[in-house]
């Protein structure tokens, strides 16, 4: 088989792997709601303080908010990806028989979880976005391209963040529980990444330092694109940048990790 | 109830044991729970470094309720934090082993994979509000003093409610567990930040039908010298473990109405 469709069939797999919990996405819909209405009245209180923090009004702080929620699982900066499986099979030993397969381990991962990011993004993502512009005033654009630019910004920030999580991944080849270090992981994410705070609110050399890291490529790029705070391009370049340093890592500790360490179970 | 909670000490004991065969993963699992927490508190210190109150309140206030509702969740966590497995374990049919075991299903559902690790979340809760205790301006009155161990406890029996009403709807809803993070953790958040903060409705709403507010709003107003919310009178801020025996009631019936509602998987 050619493989460029034997990566596109496991896309398609993860994709429809993940379409399969109606009920588990419609109660993930309604939990990114609740938590995106606490952070809108939070950010609310904050913007009516210091209108204009951080560059954005009030409208711009609320549509972050629901662009948060709405990238949050597609992005799985709290955790939810294909990584809890890849970290399993490390630990049961499970590994070996991908490593038979005639196909490379990263790309395999990749595709599986680049076809659960876009279920994600449509079914998790698009309903609590909805809901936001019905409840409040959201500053949107109105010119297709911007929409169109944000979109290529997801995408990418979608390489980002699997490249986050598949070098923290392999580091149960060497841990074989990495319970510990996907929550860390997760948690550092969540906070760098700006679910919390946009990362342009954080003051001084804090927001500098957080503004380089891997992380604000994947919810605060996208967000300033959509927002018009930021150029494209530039956003593009960084993005890309990060993609390729993190996926070359990642082929880099995969090369270590199969040649140097024995699989669980002899 | 004694025989619920032997059978909880025993199996809790268990994964306690169990765990500790990964110190190195324990170790890093309660940093990381602590971490989590914290970073909350991080953020709303970042806000207050462009800002100087947050719907009127300041600073230690805002810890002060911050530290108020992670002790109450942390606690109702460490018991019963498992209860939210129950939708996987009625998936794959694993929850016919505990029907068949001479011990109340609560109490095995509760101590399954006991995770001391959620200590972190306490222990980072308790340095809030001892940090919120060190720097908030109160005016102690004896009764003000006595409210705090009653507020904590009857929060974490609030939440424990919510956890346990949480597992019962799982009984119907199996996949959709992840509702219940829309009152814990999203519950816990919201009693983080000063109710001056949100839509009238929305307090209406945690006050009158899911009664999260009787947590710590009611009550830490009321140590606070603050307006009641809703211009509620004085004494609702004593009806906290009222409400929480009420809530612990009505998630007992539910749940034994979920228990009573399950059929297993297969056949």
């Amino acid at each position: 088989m050619d493989s460029g469709r034997l990566y596109l069939a496991v896309g398609v797999g993860g994709f429809r792997r993940y379409a399969t919990y109606r009920a588990a996405t419609a109660a993930g819909i309604f939990t990114n709601t609740v938590f995106g209405l606490i952070l809108v009245y939070t950010y609310t209180a904050l913007w009516d303080q210091r209108p204009q923090l951080g560059g954005y009004d009030l409208a711009q702080a609320v549509t972050y908010v629901w662009v948060g929620q709405s990238l949050f699982k597609t992005l799985a900066n709290g955790g939810g990806g294909v990584e809890g499986e890849l970290m399993e099979r490390i630990r049961t030993g499970d590994i070996a028989v991908d490593l038979y397969r005639p196909a490379d381990l990263q790309l395999w991962w990749l595709a599986a979880d680049l076809g659960r990011s876009v279920f994600e993004l449509l079914a998790r993502g698009v309903p609590p976005f909805v809901l936001g512009a019905l409840m409040f005033d959201l500053a949107l654009p109105t010119d297709a391209t911007t929409w169109l630019a944000f979109l290529v910004a997801v995408v990418l920030a979608m390489l980002v963040s699997f490249g986050i999580r598949y070098l923290m991944a392999l580091s149960a080849f060497w841990l074989l529980d990495g319970t510990g270090v996907a929550q860390m992981v997760m948690f550092v994410g969540w906070f760098c990444s700006g679910m919390i705070l946009p990362l342009n609110v954080f003051p001084g050399l804090l927001g500098e330092v957080v503004r380089a890291l891997p992380w604000s490529a994947l919810l605060q790029a996208p967000a300033d694109v959509l927002l018009g705070q930021a150029d494209a391009l530039g956003t593009y370049a960084f993005q890309l940048l990060w993609a390729v340093l993190l996926l070359a890592a990642g082929r880099l500790v995969q090369g270590m990790a199969t040649r140097r360490v024995v699989v669980q179970g002899g | 109830m004694l025989d619920g909670l032997r059978t909880y000490r025993m199996i809790s004991v268990m994964w306690i044991r169990s765990t500790m065969a990964y110190r190195a993963s324990f170790a890093m699992t309660t940093l990381g729970n602590f971490t989590a927490t914290a970073f909350d508190f991080v953020a709303i210190l970042l806000m207050f470094s462009r800002v100087d109150a947050l719907g009127g309140y300041t600073l230690p206030e805002i810890a002060f309720l911050y530290g108020l509702s992670s002790v109450a969740f942390g606690l109702a966590d460490l018991c019963l934090g498992s209860m939210e497995r129950l939708g996987r374990r009625v998936r794959d049919g694993t929850l016919d082993t505990l029907l068949v075991r001479p011990a109340p299903v609560l109490a095995q559902m509760a101590a399954d994979q006991f995770g001391l690790r959620r200590l972190g979340r306490v222990t980072q809760g308790t340095m809030v509000l001892v940090y919120a205790l060190a720097t908030v301006d109160i005016d102690w009155t004896a009764l003000k003093l006595l409210l705090m161990p009653v507020m904590i406890l009857s929060g974490a029996g609030i939440f424990a409610a919510v956890f346990v009403a949480g597992a019962a709807f799982q009984f119907v809803a199996q996949d959709a567990s992840e509702v219940q993070n829309a009152f814990t953790y999203g519950g816990t958040t919201l009693l983080q930040y000063p109710p001056t903060v949100f839509a009238t409705e929305l307090v209406r709403g945690v006050t009158f039908v899911l009664p999260l507010s009787f947590v710590n709003w009611l009550p830490a107003t009321y140590v606070l010298g603050r307006p009641i919310p809703l211009g509620l009178p004085q004494w609702v801020a004593f009806l906290s473990p009222l409400v929480a025996a009420g809530c612990c009631a009505l998630a007992g019936l539910a749940w034994r109405a979920g228990l009573r509602s399950y059929r297993s998987t297969g056949s």
